[in-house]
């Protein structure tokens, strides 16, 4: 009998807390979006949550800002991966404080930024971006006519794979990505099948795979990217890019017929965190480096087998004329 | 007309029959009355349809649905901090969430490593003897030796609060459902229906209410998980001994003190099968949670997958896996002994509650002990670093096996015929099938194996998904569902039958089919990319791995329980084995074989849609692209699509007479 009865006090013990937490958090109103992370500031801390994306360069970014405000301010950090337009959302809720790189959502920056002004644009990261079609440089040397638009269809014959079937394969990588490969496809009257590996993972795996037997591949990448060093690569030439193709493209995405833009990558922060975050917020303002700063912790993250934490540990001792500008405050 | 009705049907061949009339072997046969009725339906209804709509499903059948759901996305987001739905109940609701999380979490962090490992320990001891408390014990020691105490405990937290809720959340239903006849009447359809839902589909109902994060993880959790507990809590409460209760009432008891006293206590052994139901598939849901936002270890997997880190997405998954383990055989050793009615074993201190009071004494002094030495979180030096060399191993292995290993050929080779040999023509070939072909096909199946209910339900579950205009990525998540349930079949009933035949396999076969069973369907994408590389293949391995120790036990049981008399005289007839397996054994097991098919096309469907990430495409990737890209009106279309497929897949493969038990167990 008396194992029932504990089992019962245990139960109503845990309902009861149940209710209770529900019962102390209701009194008046619940703003929902702006509820933190149950696992934030869990030492006690003054504490930054950080949205970390999907691809290297952006850990890179996360890892180093980590280590900084974790060592040398005394900050703890909570790092949260949400994609690209779930984290603009996160970010507008409060959820995440900053997004140290994105590529450009102008659809969300209206929303958020201008209309709703929950989100504060934080500047350039230092860092530019730029999405293109590549092909590998073993095969380009072979080949020079591939890297024009215009010959690719003559190729789509070695491009094919089970996957693609009787056309060409333009591999794309995560959906979360910015992309307007379908739509140049089908403008561009390419012979070709847009094939998506599902993740960024699945499609390095898959380069690297290729790259090994030297086979021939066409791909969605972008710069700056640690994989170039390994497997180097040439970028197709598309369509120039004009702001009236731009234009054109904003109104129906469908109509795009041109090449990527080039983008200066962008911080955002929470317009409450930037006002209110102290030394953490203004350390993250003046978070500014270089392709190459961001290449080299990419790389020892992504083939140097290091974790984030270590790749931005050797990066912080070996270039602190970088970081001790970010410091300094305003 | 007696005279004619004598021999059973199923012992005499078919030609036996004296002169059966053309009516007597429709009454006979109900299956062929039912094939004649689609014949018929057949012959009239497809010239219409074809004529008429021709072969793709037809554009003006479809329903655009993007439109009213990306409003609705848009006005949720624009309200979501001012309107009193969600101020006054919705954030009250996640309010909530968040503060018992943090309750929890906190205290955890609070008992220190010591604290906690301990306590697990002494509760597994206490509730479920010597052997699963020494599992308990290295499991947490793991962990923490894996680097990996932190996400461990943020899963445990989610984990105990999200079991809670499902519990009290599924035994309210039950009661409800227990004790009247009608709600049990509509509950339990559509509980059976959660229960074979994948768990993906259940992710962005609540993202779109309450945005990214852990409420929003822990909701979809309990969605997901009480249904176990309310199912087996109202069977367990309508199966009492109807003999007891008169007994009990007649001795004047009120109908609260009826319930109280007796009718649940007889429920007890049903009640924590459910509580250990609910434990399973909330550990599996708050895994895949990661994806929108529960923090923990499966956060820590989908990160390593996006970076195709197999060795650390490994050292997640052991935790995951370890702590499956733990809870579920502390609370099915719980079950046994409430069962078997006896109370722990060993002498009476052991018993009672100085037993708790003991646990609770030595648990706080071996928290003391970790805050005096001056590590609450797990000491980082202590940490093993697993990553480098299983990505060692992987290496070596993608070198060697992935490709060009002479005559079988490398892992990739076998992907990229499966791909081109398989998965392809079945895909094209289901998409080239007409839709009212594929109506027809599935009715006809529905209504063999079950009822003109299930067919019913099986061919409007079809027609919604061409209604929402997915009938395209539907027919390709179909063709790797069908692909790997066969793999899956051939495999499974190889393997069970083997096992059945001999007492050692199946004695070997036991734990890794324990081990496989409570993985969380995630872990098994990690080592398929690895080897499979990207795309179909790998999702359909990963599924049949996932589905195949359920096909084998119950396809091993169903054998085992074949009735020794009947082989025993066909032995004495001379049967050879072979023929005692193809005639005696397999007829006799139908039911458990059907019953394997119907787990098997549940499982494997969970998986294959989870294969998105690792380019599965189809119906999967949609709902990924829709998480990823906010776009949830595509994402909720693929969302319905899945559960209407899984609701046809079941049905066409339900018998009659249903399961009780949800995943293989």
């Amino acid at each position: 009998m008396s194992r029932k009865r504990t089992m019962i006090i245990g139960t109503a013990a845990l309902a009861g807390t149940a209710v209770l937490s529900l019962s102390l958090s209701s009194c008046g109103k619940a703003d929902m979006t702006k509820q933190a992370s149950p696992f934030a500031a869990a030492k006690g801390s003054k504490s930054v949550t950080l949205s970390v994306q999907t691809w290297v360069g952006a850990q890179s970014n996360v890892a180093v800002a980590k280590y900084l405000l974790e060592n040398k301010m005394g900050y703890h950090v909570d790092t949260v991966q949400v994609d690209e337009i779930p984290a603009w959302d996160a970010l507008s809720q409060g959820r995440v404080d900053a997004i140290l790189e994105d590529w450009g959502h102008p659809e969300q920056e209206q929303r958020y930024v201008k209309d709703k002004k929950t989100i504060t644009a934080g500047g350039g990261n230092g860092v530019t971006g730029h999405i293109g079609w590549y092909v590998p440089k073993y095969w380009a040397d072979k080949h020079p006519e591939v890297t024009n638009w215009k010959n690719l269809n003559k190729f789509a014959k070695q491009l094919r794979t089970s996957e693609s079937g009787n056309k060409g394969q333009l591999m794309d990588g995560s959906p979360s990505y910015v992309t307007n490969d379908k739509a140049l496809v089908k403008n561009l009257k390419l012979d070709y099948e847009v094939v998506f590996a599902g993740s960024e993972a699945a499609q390095i795996t898959q380069i690297q795979q290729f790259a090994k037997q030297k086979k021939p591949f066409l791909t969605y990448w972008y710069e700056p990217q640690w994989l170039f060093n390994q497997v180097p690569m040439v970028e197709v030439k598309l369509p120039k890019y004009t702001d009236a193709c731009a234009e054109k493209g904003t109104k129906d995405p469908t109509s795009i017929d041109c090449a990527y833009p080039t983008t200066p990558l962008q911080k955002y922060f929470n317009t409450e965190f930037a006002k209110k975050g102290g030394s953490a917020a203004a350390f993250l303002k003046n978070f500014k480096w270089t392709k190459d700063d961001q290449n080299e912790v990419s790389e020892s993250i992504a083939s140097g087998g290091l974790s984030a934490d270590e790749a931005a540990k050797r990066w912080v001792e070996k270039h602190p004329d970088v970081w001790k500008k970010w410091l300094t405050k305003k | 007309m007696s005279f004619f009705s004598t021999p059973p049907i199923a012992t005499r061949p078919l030609s036996d029959a004296k002169r059966p009339g053309p009516l007597r072997a429709v009454r006979q046969f109900p299956a062929l009355s039912k094939l004649l009725l689609l014949v018929l339906a057949t012959a009239v209804l497809v010239p219409l349809l074809a004529t008429k709509y021709g072969a793709a499903w037809p554009s003006s059948l479809t329903v655009d649905v993007s439109g009213p759901l990306g409003k609705t996305s848009d006005w949720i987001i624009d309200n979501r901090d001012s309107h009193w739905l969600f101020v006054y109940f919705l954030g009250h609701l996640s309010n909530a969430v968040v503060i018992s999380v943090r309750a929890v979490y906190m205290l955890l962090l609070a008992l220190g490593w010591t604290g906690v490992t301990a306590g697990v320990t002494l509760i597994a001891w206490r509730v479920a003897g010597l052997r699963i408390a020494a599992i308990s014990l290295i499991s947490f020691l793991v962990s923490g030796l894996l680097g990996m105490w932190v996400p461990t405990m943020q899963t445990l937290a989610l984990m105990v609060v999200a079991v809670v809720f499902s519990v009290v959340v599924g035994a309210l239903l039950g009661l409800a459902g227990g004790l009247s006849e009608r709600l049990f009447r509509i509950l339990r359809p559509v509980l059976d229906t959660m229960q074979v839902l994948p768990a993906f589909a259940y992710l962005l109902p609540v993202v779109l209410v309450f945005g990214i994060g852990v409420p929003a993880a822990l909701l979809a959790t309990v969605i997901y998980a009480a249904p176990p507990m309310a199912r087996l809590t109202a069977l367990g409460l309508r199966g009492a001994d109807p003999g007891v209760l008169e007994a009990v009432s007649s001795l004047g008891a009120t109908g609260r003190q009826r319930l109280l006293t007796a009718r649940l206590p007889l429920a007890r052994k049903e009640l924590l099968l459910g509580v250990n139901q609910s434990i399973m598939m909330a550990l599996g849901m708050v895994v895949i949670a990661s994806m929108i936002g529960a923090a923990g270890l499966g956060d820590r997997v989908y990160q390593a997958l996006a970076s195709v880190d197999v060795g650390a997405a490994l050292a997640a998954a052991i935790p995951i896996v370890l702590l499956a383990i733990v809870m579920d055989r502390t609370t099915a050793a719980a079950g046994e002994r409430l069962g078997a009615g006896t109370s722990a074993p060993g002498p009476a201190w052991l018993r009672g509650w100085q037993a708790w009071t003991g646990i609770a004494v030595v648990t706080a002094g071996l928290a003391l002990v970790g805050r005096l030495s001056g590590s609450l979180v797990w000491p980082g030096a202590w940490a093993v670093d697993l990553a480098r060399p299983v990505n060692d191993f992987k290496e070596w292995m993608v070198d060697h096996l992935y490709s060009g290993v002479p005559v079988i050929g490398g892992t990739a080779d076998w992907a990229e015929h499966f791909t081109n040999w398989v998965l392809n023509p079945l895909r094209d070939g289901l998409t080239a099938l007409p839709w009212y072909g594929t109506l027809l096909i599935v009715a006809a199946l529905a209504w063999l194996i079950g009822t003109w209910r299930t067919a019913l339900t099986a061919v409007l579950a079809m027609a919604a998904i061409g209604v929402l205009g997915v009938w395209k990525p539907s027919m390709n998540t179909l063709s790797q569902v069908l692909a790997a349930l066969v793999v899956t079949l051939v495999l499974g009933f190889g393997v069970g039958i083997l096992a059945a035949g001999s007492k050692r396999l199946e004695a070997i076969l036991r734990p890794v089919l324990d081990v496989m069973q409570t993985m969380p369907q995630f872990v098994y994408l990690i080592p398929v990319v690895a080897l499979f590389a990207v795309g179909r293949a790998p999702a359909a391995a990963a599924a049949v791995v996932y589905a195949l120790p359920a096909v084998i036990r119950i396809t091993t049981q169903g054998l085992r329980q074949v009735d020794p008399g009947a082989m025993e005289s066909a032995r004495s007839l001379g049967a050879t084995r072979w023929q005692i397996l193809r005639q005696v054994q397999l007829p006799l097991a139908r039911p458990a074989l059907l019953l394997a098919v119907n787990q098997g096309v549940v499982l494997v469907l969970a998986v294959v849609i989870i294969g998105g990430l690792v380019g599965g495409g189809a119906l999967g990737y949609d709902v990924v692209t829709g998480l990823a890209t906010g776009d949830l009106g595509l994402g909720l279309v693929a969302g319905v699509a899945i559960v209407c497929l899984g609701l046809m897949l079941d049905r066409v493969t339900q018998p009659t007479e249903r399961r009780t038990t949800g995943k293989g167990v």
